[in-house]
């Protein structure tokens, strides 16, 4: 065990926590605003890394290199619309029902990926990354892939336009708002279902955006979303709720953990290794890395 | 007491049942005695989920240990004495792993079919709920020890057979499992559980026990203040869960003569959950014959169409959910003299009930 395998597994974890940390905004977004645990969010990284494979297809003999440009655009907002049709038509109508919501979601999930599989096969589709990421940095004897390093300016990216968004728009101070109190909210003239509607497809937006960063570091599945989402889960109930420097920072841990454990062990021991090493910090913290606090008997 | 219209129902429903064997040809019998195994399962869930209100995902991890608790005797029996099974030959594993050993003994066997899955289920429990972790916290926890458990399974190829699970079974307690004869004899005994599941199921439900965990379901901090303590009954009502997820697990392994990890996963799980929800998550006969009926058409859809068949898996959760969130029990139990309350609130009210109330 020397130093540069050591960091390189550092390396990978990281580009690995900046997936699971976008694919988790969504969800802490949409659970800490409307308490609804959507196990469908998974599929909106599928759709994300499907849609990268059209763009490619499409605008790769003309752009080239440039498809990465309409991919963007096109997963986010193919993403977003599902997730806004999603909210609409099922979770609209199960507010204060969790336990059902996850169930409906679950349902939803199953009917996304057997149209994955309909449409574009059981086996991976594969999507070749621009030539300007294929090469690799050489930090002393440490080799860093382009793409992954890529992968971890994209979270950042988002991870600051999230920040600035819920925390310094007109937008975010709502969401805030309604967070704290959705009556109060809303009998100051905040249009709630509105809100709840944007988020939902923001979070489902951002969860696409992955999909584009997993489509660039492996070929995209119709389980490629169900791989994720346990992991996502946990990175939301290890940061705490609602919190999303929380996530960030459990998203971190998590890839961290993951990697170093992958290195010493085989991969299916390390993921089971990792899962009871979640239940046992919950023992220790069972509202998260950051709680949100409340005066609030029952939350959810 | 008189006895309830539902007793009366289940009653009939069991005597029509134990006639099966001689009015069904061999395969339908089979796989009617199969799904009457999966059913003793759902009871559980009817107790954990539709009683207490702990939605588990995770059943699979139970109904795995009392299957594989089995299944690893019945192994051991169908290996020469001094030989290592024969999966463990192929994995060069030279000595049989400590945890392998207590299951040569049948009634060792039986004692950890019917203590091992409960005291998990116990040890799971009390870990989740002594921190107060509930809803889909509680869900997610689950599933992921599940999961864990899963992928441990599908690692330890030595220890566990891996992917292809325990397998090549020929006796139990010296009967032939082969024989026709057994697979009626297996039917009766499986019946005799579920009736028992049942009934035992229902005379505790209706103690104050019983009661006490619908109060909790429907608000747990309330029933704190009356001065119970939610985490003692929702232990025992998980571990009740537990217990008979495992004899299902134990009696399923029979029926099939074989256990695998793909068997118990995260697909297995949910399925219990929505044939239980379609069939009336509170109702313990609705639940039951939601999982006979659930799976007897997944028999017949998924032979049909078996791309079909995750399409009207999805819709059936979706919809269960949306239109009859009471199943198809709470649909029939529907008179007009007994309004039924919603099970949770029926109007959207994300904020806390406590606070709402006091507003």
């Amino acid at each position: 065990m020397d130093f540069t395998f050591i960091a390189g597994q550092l390396f990978t974890g990281l580009s690995v926590a900046s997936i699971l940390l976008l694919a988790a905004l969504g969800l802490a977004l949409s659970f800490g605003l409307m308490r609804v645990i959507n196990m469908a969010h998974g599929e909106f990284l599928m759709v994300g890394g499907y849609l990268t494979y059209l763009a490619a297809q499409w605008a790769g003999p003309t752009l080239g290199d440039g498809y990465l440009w309409v991919a963007f655009p096109l997963a986010f907002l193919g993403s977003a619309l599902l997730g806004a049709v999603m909210e609409f038509t099922v979770i609209r109508r199960l507010y204060g029902r969790p336990l059902d919501t996850l169930l409906a979601t679950f349902g939803i999930s199953l009917i996304l990926q057997q149209a994955a599989r309909h449409l574009f096969g059981s086996t991976g589709v594969p999507v070749t990354a621009p030539t300007w990421l294929s090469g690799a940095l050489t930090v002393g004897d440490v080799t860093l892939p382009l793409v992954r390093l890529f992968v971890i300016a994209l979270a950042l990216a988002v991870l600051g336009g999230m920040w600035w968004l819920l925390n310094r728009s007109r937008f975010g101070m709502q969401v805030r708002a309604v967070n704290a109190s959705r009556e109060m909210a809303a009998a100051l003239g905040v249009n709630t279902r509105a809100l709840d509607l944007l988020v939902f497809a923001l979070g489902a937006g951002v969860a696409g955006v992955a999909g584009v960063g997993l489509a660039l570091i492996a070929p995209v599945n119709p389980t490629v979303g169900a791989a994720y989402i346990v992991n996502a889960f946990l990175v939301v109930v290890v940061g705490g709720v609602g919190s999303v420097l929380g996530g960030a920072a459990a998203a971190v841990l998590l890839g961290f953990v993951t990697a170093l454990a992958e290195g010493f062990t085989s991969v299916s021991l390390a993921q089971a290794a990792l899962l009871l090493l979640v239940v046992a910090f919950l023992q220790w913290k069972p509202r998260g890395l950051i709680p949100t606090t409340s005066r609030a008997l029952e939350d959810a | 007491m008189k006895p309830s219209p539902g007793a009366l129902v289940t009653l009939a429903l069991l005597l029509i049942l134990a006639f099966a064997p001689l009015y069904l040809g061999a395969y339908p019998l089979t796989l009617l005695g199969r799904v009457l195994a999966l059913s003793v399962a759902a009871v559980g869930v009817t107790v954990v989920w539709g009683r207490a209100g702990i939605l588990s995902l995770g059943q699979g991890l139970f109904f795995g240990l009392g299957g594989y608790a089995l299944a690893m005797h019945l192994k051991l029996t169908a290996t020469p004495p001094g030989d290592l099974p024969d999966f463990m030959v192929y994995n060069g594993v030279e000595r049989l792993p400590w945890f392998w050993a207590p299951f040569a003994s049948a009634p060792l066997t039986l004692l950890a079919v019917l203590t091992l899955p409960a005291a998990a289920a116990g040890l799971v429990a009390w870990l989740m709920f002594r921190r107060r972790i509930t809803g889909v916290y509680v869900s997610i926890i689950t599933q992921a020890l599940l999961l864990a458990f899963v992928t441990w399974l599908n690692g330890a190829q030595g220890l566990t057979s891996g992917t292809n699970g325990i397998t090549d079974f020929q006796t139990f307690l010296g009967i032939d499992l082969r024989s026709p004869g057994t697979t009626r004899g297996l039917y009766w005994v499986t019946l005799a559980a579920v009736a028992l599941a049942l009934g035992g199921t229902a005379a505790l439900l209706r103690t104050p026990f019983g009661q006490v965990l619908t109060a909790i379901r429907d608000n747990e901090n309330r029933t704190r203040f009356l001065g119970f303590n939610p985490a003692a009954f929702k232990i025992a009502a998980f571990m009740l869960g537990g217990l008979l997820a495992g004899v299902s697990g134990a009696l399923y392994t029979l029926h099939l003569g074989t256990i695998s990890p793909a068997m118990i996963g995260t697909a297995f799980s949910l399925e219990l959950v929505v044939w239980v929800a379609l069939g009336g998550r509170a109702s313990l006969l609705g639940s039951a014959a939601g999982l006979v009926l659930g799976q007897l058409a997944k028999d017949r859809v998924s032979s049909a169409a078996p791309d079909a068949w995750l399409y009207v898996m999805g819709a059936l959760f979706v919809l269960v959910v949306l239109v009859l969130p009471q199943g198809v029990a709470g649909l029939l139990a529907r008179r007009p003299r007994a309004p039924q309350p919603p099970l949770q609130p029926a109007a959207p009210s994300p904020v806390p009930r406590e606070v709402s109330d006091a507003l």
